[in-house]
């Protein structure tokens, strides 16, 4: 699973990365998406498909 | 499907905790309905969970008050009648706004709410919530838990969040609950906004001669706003911070001390607080009225053709409890994956302090529970008020004792 995240319309919410602090984690600047895997262990692929689900803004998708 | 008209929003709750049945039924006819506003307007209402959510992340709808039709009479119609006669949404209230003024306002402050500064606060917010315990245990028993816990908390971490001085309260809490009061007129509206941004403005002054560690602070060395922007957003910010999570509080303790068994879940198991906070948010949907969004072009929702200019309200307590997302959804289950819920909204307009009011919330019911094992209604449960008049729903007072 590779993740893709548009940081232009993330509106910093934190639901990614409340969901998968392994791989998903906010700017101190203004708050968007900042991703720490690309490719993250198969293991996480359930969570992180459940943070796609609870982004509020489309920000994040897989492929 | 129903190609019935609903006359007027169903707003009478015949169980406190439960959405009005009229609205129940029509989500079982389908997620989608046509409904006439209080100014005669024929627009939409969304009981359904997945129509809801589509709208709130769809940005053919807007979310600006001059475009919104209102679904109810009084505080509804009477912002209606104020933008008719020429007053506008104060700058920085971005709540009421679209791409890209919203963009701008929202980047400003997302860095300030993340997950992370939010875990910051936990040490402070658990001081905060152990001298609120002092404080009502000192005032009972019995006592109201709303002005001696559920309401001192959010507001106090809101105001050192911000940099307002907490003693300064008075000149904000009471007109902030008129705002929310769904029967208050134009007139009134006006005075009260009027007298909070005077006194925001005085801060605001203030701290740019002495500033402070705070939010305000920040925005003012910022420097990408000015004064009457930052009263807006201080607005938004301290309504929004003081009349949601301390609903929440007390409206879920109310709840949880009428459902012996969930609230034997609660005391239970500390690792079912995080799921069982999300649970209350779901089942509880205090935002109960709204919010209303406005198509700007013809966009086909669920199958319906909802033209530019119409308005849609989407009614989150009956989405939240749509069996088809949410199975069972009229039960509380402190144990159901309740991830997912509309509570905090959805799309770009989702709630800023939304992980603030988790980490609150989180500490908050597991503390006074600890502190006060023995804590029941000092009242039989018909006889808590509950406040179907005002914008957020919960209970104006909840006397408890233990």
């Amino acid at each position: 699973m590779r993740i893709n995240a548009d940081t232009s319309v993330c509106i910093g919410a934190g639901m990614c990365a409340l969901t998968v602090p392994k791989v998903f984690d906010q700017s101190e600047e203004d708050g968007t998406v900042v991703l720490l895997q690309k490719e993250p262990p198969a293991e996480l692929d359930e969570a992180v498909r459940r943070a796609v689900n609870l982004c509020p803004s489309g920000a994040i998708s897989i492929a | 499907m129903s190609d019935l008209t609903v006359p007027a929003l169903p707003t009478v709750r015949e169980r406190p905790l439960d959405p009005p049945d009229e609205v129940a039924r029509l989500r079982q006819q389908g997620g989608v309905h046509r409904m006439t506003y209080a100014d005669g307007h024929v627009g939409w209402l969304v009981t359904g969970y997945s129509a809801a959510r589509a709208v709130l992340a769809d940005s053919r709808f807007s979310n600006r008050p001059e475009n919104m039709h209102p679904p109810i009479p009084g505080r509804f119609a009477a912002g209606k009648e104020l933008r008719e006669r020429g007053f506008q949404t104060p700058p920085g209230f971005f709540l009421r706004t679209d791409p890209p003024e919203h963009t701008r306002y929202r980047k400003l402050l997302t860095g300030q709410f993340t997950v992370r500064r939010m875990k910051l606060l936990e040490p402070r917010i658990e001081e905060i919530t152990a001298s609120a315990l002092d404080a009502l245990e000192a005032a009972g028993p019995p006592a109201d838990l709303v002005q001696d816990f559920a309401l001192p908390i959010p507001s106090l971490v809101i105001c050192e969040l911000l940099g307002v001085p907490y003693e300064d309260r008075a000149r904000f809490q009471d007109d902030s609950k008129i705002l929310v009061n769904l029967e208050t007129g134009a007139e009134e509206a006006i005075a009260a906004i009027g007298r909070v941004f005077a006194y925001l403005h005085d801060l605001i002054g203030r701290k740019r001669e002495h500033p402070a560690d705070d939010l305000i602070s920040g925005l003012i060395e910022g420097g990408e706003l000015k004064d009457d922007e930052l009263a807006g957003v201080s607005f938004l910010l301290l309504v929004a911070g003081h009349e949601t999570t301390a609903n929440m509080l007390a409206l879920g303790t109310y709840t949880l001390l009428t459902n012996p068994g969930q609230l034997a879940v609660m005391r239970g198991d500390p690792g079912a607080v995080e799921n069982a906070v999300e649970e209350l948010l779901r089942y509880l949907t205090i935002v109960h009225l709204g919010p209303i969004r406005t198509a700007i072009e013809d966009v086909e929702i669920d199958g319906h053709l909802v033209r530019a200019g119409e308005s849609v309200t989407l009614h989150l307590p009956a989405a939240n409890r749509d069996p088809d997302r949410f199975p069972g959804g009229d039960t509380l289950d402190l144990t159901r994956p309740a991830g997912g819920h509309l509570s905090f909204g959805h799309g770009i307009h989702q709630c800023l302090g939304q992980q603030l009011a988790r980490v609150e919330m989180r500490i908050a019911y597991p503390a006074l529970l600890r502190r006060l094992p023995g804590l029941r209604l000092a009242v039989p449960p018909e006889e808590v008020p509950m406040r179907s008049d005002m914008s957020i729903y919960g209970v104006h007072r909840l006397p408890v004792t233990w």
